[in-house]
């Protein structure tokens, strides 16, 4: 397919979105990134029946998080999509990178 | 086991305010189980506060430290080591816990990160209810295994009252009526005559009217 995705946007894979631990979310704005997407399976299509709901949830909660930290809860997002929609992952690529940008980069990077 | 709430993190940051060095001491027992201050808590919270402090500019150093119980002097023992390299101990144990650690370290400002809020059990994954108040003397074999101390909004012993409607309580109408629970529950074991019967009056000197409680096994001492 060859598509282009904003270069920003750097990879950590895992099994599953249900791997995803809130710290996990949390350590990698300490280590200063701007904004954090999970890119899960289509809902009803998880693998391990509900690892993606589970990041779902997690996700809200990390919004609630960094709404009380003060970063702000439109940092963190959950997006769903099949191993297939290449198109989806680099629009959803763009789309975040868009967003994040319009936030501005994390405050806590802005101090180190 | 022992449920809390974590306070909100504004409430905590404005206690840690004037420090800089933190020891963030999570317990293993209840408060792991109720998902409030055990390792993983300990560890949302330093990562909250770091995060906070950076966000503002301001230094802070957490250590973050587990003990397998809080309320034991010989877990509290094992930070001696190191507790006073820290300005200050924040306890996410129960108020148990609180209270021991700044018993065994006197020098040391002890500050709070939770709530404790009840005796109760787990009803589904992260889901808990009171079910105990501790009140010193147990009533359970006259109501059928459900406490009206606690599960009662009025705390009667010879309920229900007027206030029961549909089997819920008008406190809210989502809270079951603990007298309605009683009822359904001696019915199903057979035991209907015991609700005939007058509970009496309760003495509540063995709950906390009679000052703080205390228990001693002579044999059990060393």
């Amino acid at each position: 397919m060859r598509l282009h995705y904003p270069s920003n946007v750097k990879i950590v894979k895992v099994p599953c979105t249900g791997r995803v631990d809130i710290l996990l979310i949390l350590k990698a704005f300490e280590s200063g990134v701007d904004g954090v997407y999970l890119a899960g399976c289509l809902e009803g299509e998880c693998h391990f029946l509900k690892g993606n709901l589970r990041a779902k949830k997690r996700v809200q909660y990390v919004k609630t998080l960094l709404d009380e930290v003060g970063l702000g809860a439109g940092r963190v997002e959950m997006y769903n999509m099949s191993s297939a929609q290449g198109q989806r992952f680099a629009e959803v690529a763009r789309e975040m990178t868009e967003k994040i940008r319009a936030l501005g980069p994390s405050p806590v990077k802005k101090r180190k | 086991m022992i449920v809390a709430n974590r306070k909100t993190l504004e409430e905590i940051l404005s206690m840690l305010k004037p420090y800089q060095k933190i020891l963030l001491l999570g317990c293993n027992e209840c408060v792991t189980v109720c998902a409030t201050g055990g390792e993983r808590e300990v560890g949302v919270l330093a990562s909250e506060i770091r995060l906070s402090r950076a966000k503002d500019g301001e230094p802070v150093e957490i250590k973050e430290f587990t003990l397998e119980r809080q309320c034991d002097h010989e877990y509290i023992d094992q930070i001696r080591s190191f507790a006073g390299d820290y300005e200050v101990i924040l306890s996410m144990a129960c108020g148990a816990g609180i209270q021991y650690v700044a018993e065994r370290y006197r020098n040391k400002v002890v500050l709070p990160a939770v709530n404790t809020t009840f005796l109760g059990v787990t009803l589904e994954q992260g889901v808990w209810a009171e079910r105990c108040q501790g009140c010193g003397e147990c009533v359970l074999h006259l109501t059928g295994g459900v406490c009206p101390i606690a599960r009662c909004a009025k705390s009667l012993l010879n309920g229900p009252c007027g206030g029961s409607s549909n089997g819920k309580c008008e406190v809210d109408k989502e809270l079951d009526c603990g007298w309605q629970l009683i009822i359904d529950r001696l019915k199903e074991l057979g035991q209907l005559d015991k609700y005939e019967e007058i509970i009496p009056i309760k003495d509540w000197t063995p709950a906390r009217d009679g000052g703080p409680r205390k228990r001693v096994r002579e044999d059990l001492k060393l």
